[in-house]
């Protein structure tokens, strides 16, 4: 997968659809600019959050960032591969997720950014 | 961005693409690779950091020595050593942290935090009334350059005919454009020398080193560095409600000298602590960071002042300035990260244990 098959939220989270669940991940732009990845805090499965919720925190030697839940919804998957590897996001963003949600407003994909609708924002 | 100052290898950083960012008013580059590549370096080789942006604040006149002891905590002696010394308010709170070098009892180099260059040379005209005197900032003129690492004296020694031979030894030595100085001396619990020179002697040395194939290394790196060898940092673990013996700064603090300014506060501060400065580490996977709340019980007890999942001890270490009840090596505390509480154990602040000393 690359940067065409996502879809965006302003805050640098890319997502994939798929029926009604979704992957969730950070941007190229997101993981240069945090430097090198040294940590994510997850959540657990079975967590629900509603969209523009701070779901995970992303952490890099100098600082922690937060990551936005870009739809309402539940964790059904984390990516444990993070827990002992966090630089595989830095050497290639869009294979790897950071979360699988189960989404809950359909409504809401909507209002989810192109690429190049994304891209402008930067 | 155009209002912050350039140091004279400010080019040198925009050529190689390093990262800058304002750091006490100066584009200074926070890495060019990345802090981890260059934390190693400095660790395991050798690297050069521009601190051009440390202020250089010179006492000068009869007075000069005089006046030192008395604005300083410590006791200072002309020698050829360099020493720690903190700048303290009547209530003993640290103002700075600085480097002493005393060339003489009428001429004293005080070397500062960037961002309280202008505070110091504020505070230090506070106290000359009885003092004959001159204040000198001369920041401006000085670039310094450190570089650290166990190769640093094998790469300098082929540019130098003498170095300093002792850890702290200072020395001067000559060059066509005037007077240059060099410490055995830096902030990375590594061996290592700062050298402060004029703007053609360094871009000179800069490209020197280079070429002989030492790192440049980006002030990100410095803080990890000098956060694992148990080295405090002006704004984080000290600021002017933070007294010496609170910031585990005591051996920086001499009550036998006569008078200083806030003695009489660091004597009392000595019997009444109530907080002190610790070191920790976190007993799950998570990042304490500067700021994030200490709890026991329940009950706030502190705040953390620093924290790192640091390079080379891949484990997540932290300062944190706690209740003294609780600072006693081994106690469990936990830290308040993004709503949950994270157990971590005291610990001694020195995370590396480095011989580094010669």
């Amino acid at each position: 997968m690359n940067k065409n098959d996502m879809l965006y939220v302003d805050t640098h989270e890319w997502v994939h659809i798929e029926g009604n669940k979704a992957k969730v991940g950070i941007s190229s732009y997101a993981a240069m600019s945090l430097g090198d990845i040294v940590f994510f805090d997850l959540p657990k499965v079975g967590d629900t959050f509603k969209k523009g919720e701070v779901f995970a925190a992303v952490e890099s030697v100098k600082s922690a960032s937060d990551l936005y839940m870009p739809l309402t919804g539940k964790i059904i998957a984390v990516n444990d591969q993070l827990i002992d590897a966090p630089e595989l996001v830095n050497e290639d963003p869009f294979n790897n997720y950071i979360v699988e949600i189960e989404f809950t407003n359909e409504d809401e994909t909507k209002g989810l950014l192109s690429v190049d609708a994304y891209e402008a924002t930067l | 961005m155009d209002s912050l100052k350039r140091t004279s290898l400010y080019d040198k950083h925009v050529t190689l693409g390093a990262h800058l960012i304002d750091f006490g008013g100066f584009h200074m580059p926070l890495y060019y690779t990345t802090i981890t590549d260059e934390h190693h370096q400095v660790r395991n080789d050798v690297g050069m950091f521009d601190v051009s942006h440390m202020g250089q604040i010179v006492l000068q006149g009869k007075d000069a020595l005089k006046f030192a002891n008395f604005v300083l905590s410590a006791n200072i002696q002309v020698t050829d050593k360099i020493q720690y010394a903190l700048l303290l308010n009547d209530k003993a709170g640290i103002v700075d942290d600085l480097m002493v070098y005393p060339f003489s009892d009428n001429q004293i180099l005080l070397v500062v935090n960037a961002s309280n260059i202008q505070k110091d040379v504020h505070h230090l005209n506070q106290f000359i009334k009885n003092y004959e005197v001159d204040i000198r900032n001369l920041s401006d003129a000085f670039n310094c350059l450190a570089i650290q690492g166990p190769r640093s004296f094998e790469v300098l020694s082929k540019i130098f005919d003498t170095l300093p031979k002792h850890s702290s030894d200072y020395m001067f030595f000559s060059d066509e454009g005037g007077p240059l100085l060099i410490s055995r001396s830096g902030y990375t619990g590594e061996d290592g020398f700062e050298i402060y020179a004029h703007d053609q002697f360094m871009l000179t040395l800069w490209d020197k080193l280079y070429q002989a194939g030492v790192t440049p290394i980006g002030l990100g790196a410095r803080d990890t560095l000098r956060f694992e060898a148990g080295m405090p940092l002006y704004g984080q673990e000290m600021d002017e409600s933070i007294n010496p013996f609170e910031a585990g700064l005591a051996f920086a603090v001499d009550l036998n000298k006569e008078k200083f300014i806030g003695k009489t506060a660091c004597l009392s501060a000595k019997v009444n602590l109530s907080r002190k400065s610790v070191g920790f580490e976190l007993l799950e996977k998570n990042i304490a960071r500067t700021g994030y709340e200490v709890y026991k019980d329940g009950t706030k007890i502190g705040y953390v002042t620093t924290g790192y999942l640091t390079p080379s001890t891949k484990k997540a270490l932290g300062f944190a300035l706690i209740d003294v009840k609780y600072a006693k090596l081994d106690t469990k505390i936990e830290i308040k990260i993004r709503n949950k509480f994270v157990q971590a154990l005291v610990r001694n602040k020195r995370f590396i244990q480095k011989n580094n000393k010669v």
